[in-house]
């Protein structure tokens, strides 16, 4: 997270079977925990693995193709955008992507 | 004025500079009494223009204005000048042009020359004559009350002018020993401000408790406790019958032949209507000066008494005579709308009376009835005499009919509302007594302060709610998701919507969404069931694919249809585990800090030597932060890590407990008959059969169930949202629908029956109509007020609509695909499904308990943990 000069690095975080549909799973990038995210229709989300409000674990939150649902007190966040639903402070928003051997690939904010 | 009569000469000789050229048109108006009933109606006459209309005469007995008799008490206590107390002096009666003869007495009115008569002799004509005059002290028989001549024996004092009031604030410094004799309102009062002047007060009071016109008898003995608190002798249900000295008064003889010595006795054993006048005068007078409606009196012979009134208490209304400054100004109100016309149908149909003062420092509010009359009237009571708080409540049919609050009054403006006006009351009628945690929702969303908390269990105010109205939320339902208040416990949610409403004023979009079953699907319950049948929907996104607008899915939805297809298809769903809620993922309640507990079923909270060695080695092995017993009579183990819960499933080797879902949680139980010697019934046993046939059981909201084995209710039967209470001869009763969580709610009876084969059949088709009918997130505490227990009886015990069959064999197929959830753990349904989410944070956040303390484990526990970040592998460039 110091590399604001050069471009943002990107981290090969697993494979993407390890993620069942609409459900997300935690990796650490550069140091920094996030959660990544299977939707339904196939996409992929990365977002901060850990709620600003109260230090949720994201991971094991609820999804749609738009927001996670933090499980402790169920406050949401738009996945593309880390915006607050609910008036808390934002997500950091990941670039994330599935590589062509089915890899998933988040960059380093 | 154009009355022609003898003027005294205290009167204002301005009076004659207003009202003389504009004469003849005005009619005469003239009313006896100058205390607070003539002066409030002589105000509300001069408010609705009545100066154009009226001249007006005023006699008063009293040399002066008009003064708050009330105030008297906090004369007499020195905590009021006089003069404060005031209402209107002499120059406001100039200043309106009333002639006002105060310190004349009016003798006697001959209503067929429209003549008042008074004791200097002169006669003053009226063409609307108004009686306001007052009340007298009563003095009860007693020996040696007064002198040869029929004056008070010296040192012996009425309270009931300011006249009286001055005579013993002369007295009290000279004195050291005073008895009131009488404890109603004003005998506390003039208790208290003698005590004030450094006396030694007694109180005498021949009934059997204080205040007994306005309070109950457990509540008067609660104030008594308060009031000797303060140093004042009580002496209840003590009649004076003597009062001892020759040339002035040195004690009090009681009926049971104890004297109290005093140099100064008040007396303040009620008052009487001063209708003297009125019954000189050829008036209807039985208690006090008959009235009707309009506040006219009758002839004594039956006959129209023609432009003559009368308010005050001096009057008697249908039958009730007041005592009290509120039904005063009704009266008053009504008359002045009459005589000048503002409303000439105006009628006093009686007050509901409601005191709220400080009596002698103590605050005390009574309304109306202060105990139950009728059998079916409700009686809400509590009562805590060590505190001196007494607080009670009668309803009778839905309607508040009475409250009494002693030394705690915070609840009386809703009371008081409630009384007023006939609101609808709270459901769980303590919190008529009681706020339960939050705001009363009857406080009103306006009075509330705008930092006043309204949802407690998330921690927003008042004005974060009218924020987003302002902001731009258009329903109740939007207002929730912007703030999440009404999202944990739910016991706030009127609240909420009232807020709500106060805050758009009249712009609320109607909440359609409000009936659907989840927010994506814009269907009830009943439809959407329907149409899940009809399409033979199995799995959550085939859901959301054929029935939410555009296909979309929902997170918030999610969770809830998980539940209802469970509940429509018991072992038939298609399971997908992005839908259910982390808890049901791994089959454990997630905390604070990310980590989970851990309880293991313990049936009727019956448990084993065996099992308990079992949780204690595993508690071990796993270094759990705490080992708490539950409220469900389990044994929680906190603290435990994701990857830790399949292991240590296995090495309980017992089955989930469910403290996780929204499903039946547990039954607790008393001892029953195995050992204790009060069981009517074996509890323990029947707990053990409800919990093995319901486990796991999937509801809209958690179920909690007791069974006690006699009304003791030691496993606390009552308030669970299925209680079963043996009540001896074989019998159980069944209540539904009970709470003791964030509400507070005694469950309904629902039948009694003779067998627990009958209790489980009968419990058991009531949770599954439960699964069937509530809302997502409906505890029983609000489905069961909702339909009404009349209704859920019908269908549940009487089958009126031939739904017992279906819900019972429902119920059958949903109880035979049980599946003990924690065998998953010896092979995980999809991949990391117990991988940590948070892999780099030290667990737990929550403190642990030291070692050594109670519950507490030896600490640095995490060195063994296995629990290792996920590496990643960097991309190449």
């Amino acid at each position: 997270m110091t590399t604001t000069q050069s471009p943002a690095r990107e981290v090969r975080v697993g494979h993407l079977d390890e993620v069942p549909a609409g459900e997300g799973r935690a990796y650490v990038v550069d140091g920094e925990q996030v959660a990544v995210f299977r939707h339904r229709s196939g996409r992929v989300s990365a977002v901060q693995a850990v709620c600003p409000h109260s230090g949720g674990p994201l991971a094991d939150g609820q999804i749609d193709e738009d927001v996670v649902v933090c499980p402790l007190h169920l406050f949401a966040w738009d996945l593309a955008t880390g915006e607050s639903r609910n008036g808390q402070p934002p997500l950091r928003v990941h670039p994330c992507r599935v590589a062509g051997d089915g890899s998933v690939v988040v960059g380093a904010c | 004025m154009t009355a022609t009569t003898d003027r005294p000469t205290t009167t204002p000789a301005t009076a004659t500079a207003l009202p003389a050229q504009r004469g003849r048109a005005r009619r005469r108006l003239v009313v006896v009494g100058n205390g607070m009933a003539g002066a409030r109606a002589v105000e509300e006459i001069l408010a609705r223009g009545g100066a154009e209309q009226f001249s007006v005469t005023m006699f008063g007995d009293e040399p002066y204005g008009n003064y708050n008799r009330i105030a008297l008490s906090h004369v007499l206590a020195g905590e009021e000048e006089e003069h404060g107390i005031f209402l209107n002096a002499l120059p406001w009666y100039a200043d309106n042009g009333i002639d006002l003869r105060a310190g004349v007495r009016a003798t006697f009115v001959d209503r067929h020359a429209r003549l008042v008569h008074d004791d200097t002799g002169a006669r003053t004509p009226y063409d609307v004559l108004v009686l306001a005059t007052g009340s007298s002290p009563f003095f009860p028989a007693m020996t040696g009350l007064r002198r040869e001549d029929g004056s008070l024996l010296p040192g012996v004092f009425g309270f009931r002018t300011l006249d009286d009031t001055r005579a013993m604030l002369a007295e009290a410094g000279l004195h050291s020993r005073a008895v009131v004799i009488g404890g109603g309102l004003l005998g506390l009062e003039a208790a208290h401000g003698l005590q004030k002047h450094g006396l030694d007060v007694d109180l005498v009071h021949s009934p059997k408790h204080l205040m007994n016109q306005q309070l109950n008898a457990e509540a008067g003995r609660v104030l008594q406790g308060r009031i000797e608190a303060l140093g004042i002798g009580v002496h209840t249900a003590a009649r004076t019958v003597a009062l001892t000295g020759e040339e002035r008064v040195s004690g009090v003889l009681l009926a049971d032949g104890r004297e109290l010595a005093a140099d100064m006795v008040v007396v303040t054993a009620g008052i009487r209507p001063n209708a003297e006048l009125a019954a000189r005068s050829g008036l209807l007078v039985e208690r006090a000066v008959v009235v009707d409606d309009a506040m006219r009196c009758t002839g004594d012979d039956g006959e129209d008494a023609g432009e003559v009134y009368a308010v005050g208490e001096c009057v008697q209304h249908r039958g009730e005579t007041y005592g009290l400054v509120a039904p005063l100004w009704e009266q008053a109100s009504v008359l002045a709308d009459r005589l000048t016309g503002t409303d000439p149908a105006a009628e006093y149909h009686g007050s509901r009376t409601a005191t709220k003062l400080k009596v002698a420092g103590v605050d005390v509010a009574a309304m109306g009835l202060s105990e139950p009359e009728r059998v079916d009237d409700e009686f809400v009571v509590f009562s805590e005499p060590r505190r001196g708080i007494y607080s009670s409540a009668v309803v009778r049919d839905g309607r508040l009919v009475g409250a009494t609050l002693v030394g705690d009054v915070r609840k009386v403006a809703f009371l008081q509302q409630a009384f007023d006006q006939g609101l609808p009351l709270p459901e769980e009628r303590v919190q008529l007594l009681f706020d339960m945690g939050t705001p009363s929702e009857e406080t009103g969303a306006a009075e509330l302060d705008d930092c006043a908390q309204v949802c407690n269990c998330n921690g927003v105010s008042k004005a974060a709610i009218v924020d987003a109205v302002r902001g731009g939320c258009s329903t109740v339902g939007q207002v929730v998701d912007a703030t999440r208040a009404g999202k944990g416990c739910g016991s706030c949610k009127s609240l909420v919507a009232q807020i709500t409403e106060w805050a758009a004023g009249g712009d609320l979009a109607v909440d359609e969404s409000a009936n659907w079953y989840v927010p994506a699907i814009p269907m009830d319950k009943q439809q959407l069931t329907a149409a899940i049948r009809e399409r033979d929907l199995r799995s959550v996104s085939a859901v959301f694919r054929e029935l939410a607008p555009a296909g979309a899915e929902d997170a918030k939805s999610k969770m809830a249809l998980t539940s209802l297809l469970r509940v429509i298809w018991p072992g038939g769903v298609v399971e997908e585990r992005d839908a259910r809620f982390v808890n049901d993922r791994v089959h454990a309640n997630i905390q604070r800090d990310g980590t989970f507990s851990v309880v293991p079923q313990m049936k009727g909270g019956v448990t084993t030597p065996e099992q308990l060695r079992r949780i204690a080695d595993v508690a071990d092995r796993y270094a759990v932060g705490m080992v708490k017993v539950t409220g469900g009579q389990r044994i929680d183990l906190l603290g435990v890590r994701k990857e830790d819960l399949p292991r240590m499933w296995a090495d309980l080797g017992m089955p989930s407990g469910y403290a996780y879902g929204k499903s039946m949680r547990t039954v607790k139980t008393c001892v029953g008959t195995d050992f204790c010697r009060f069981g009517l019934g074996d509890s323990t046993q029947l707990g053990i059969d409800l919990e093995t046939r319901f486990q796991g059981l999937e509801c809209p909201a958690k179920l909690k169930l007791a069974v006690v084995g006699c009304p003791r209710n030691c496993a606390e039967a009552y308030v669970k949202d299925v209680g079963v209470v043996a009540v001896g001869a074989g019998r159980w009763e069944i209540y539904v629908g009970g709470a003791a969580g964030a509400s507070v709610r005694k469950g309904d009876l629902l039948a009694t029956v003779d067998s627990p084969e009958e209790v489980i059949a009968l419990s058991g088709r009531f949770i599954q109509f439960y699964r069937e009918w509530a809302g997502w997130l409906e505890r029983t505490y609000d489905f069961v007020p909702r339909l009404g227990i009349e209704r859920v009886r019908k269908v549940v015990v009487e089958d009126s609509d031939g739904l017992a069959a279906g819900l019972d064999a429902r119920l059958q197929e949903a109880v035979g695909a049980y599946v003990d959830p924690w065998s998953e753990g010896r092979e995980p349904v999809v991949p990391g499904q117990f991988r940590p989410s948070l892999p780099l944070v030290d667990l737990p956040l929550v403190p642990r308990r030291p070692g050594g303390a109670p519950g507490g484990v030896l600490p640095d526990v995490h060195s063994s943990s296995d629990a290792t970040a996920q590496v990643a592998e960097e991309v190449a460039p």
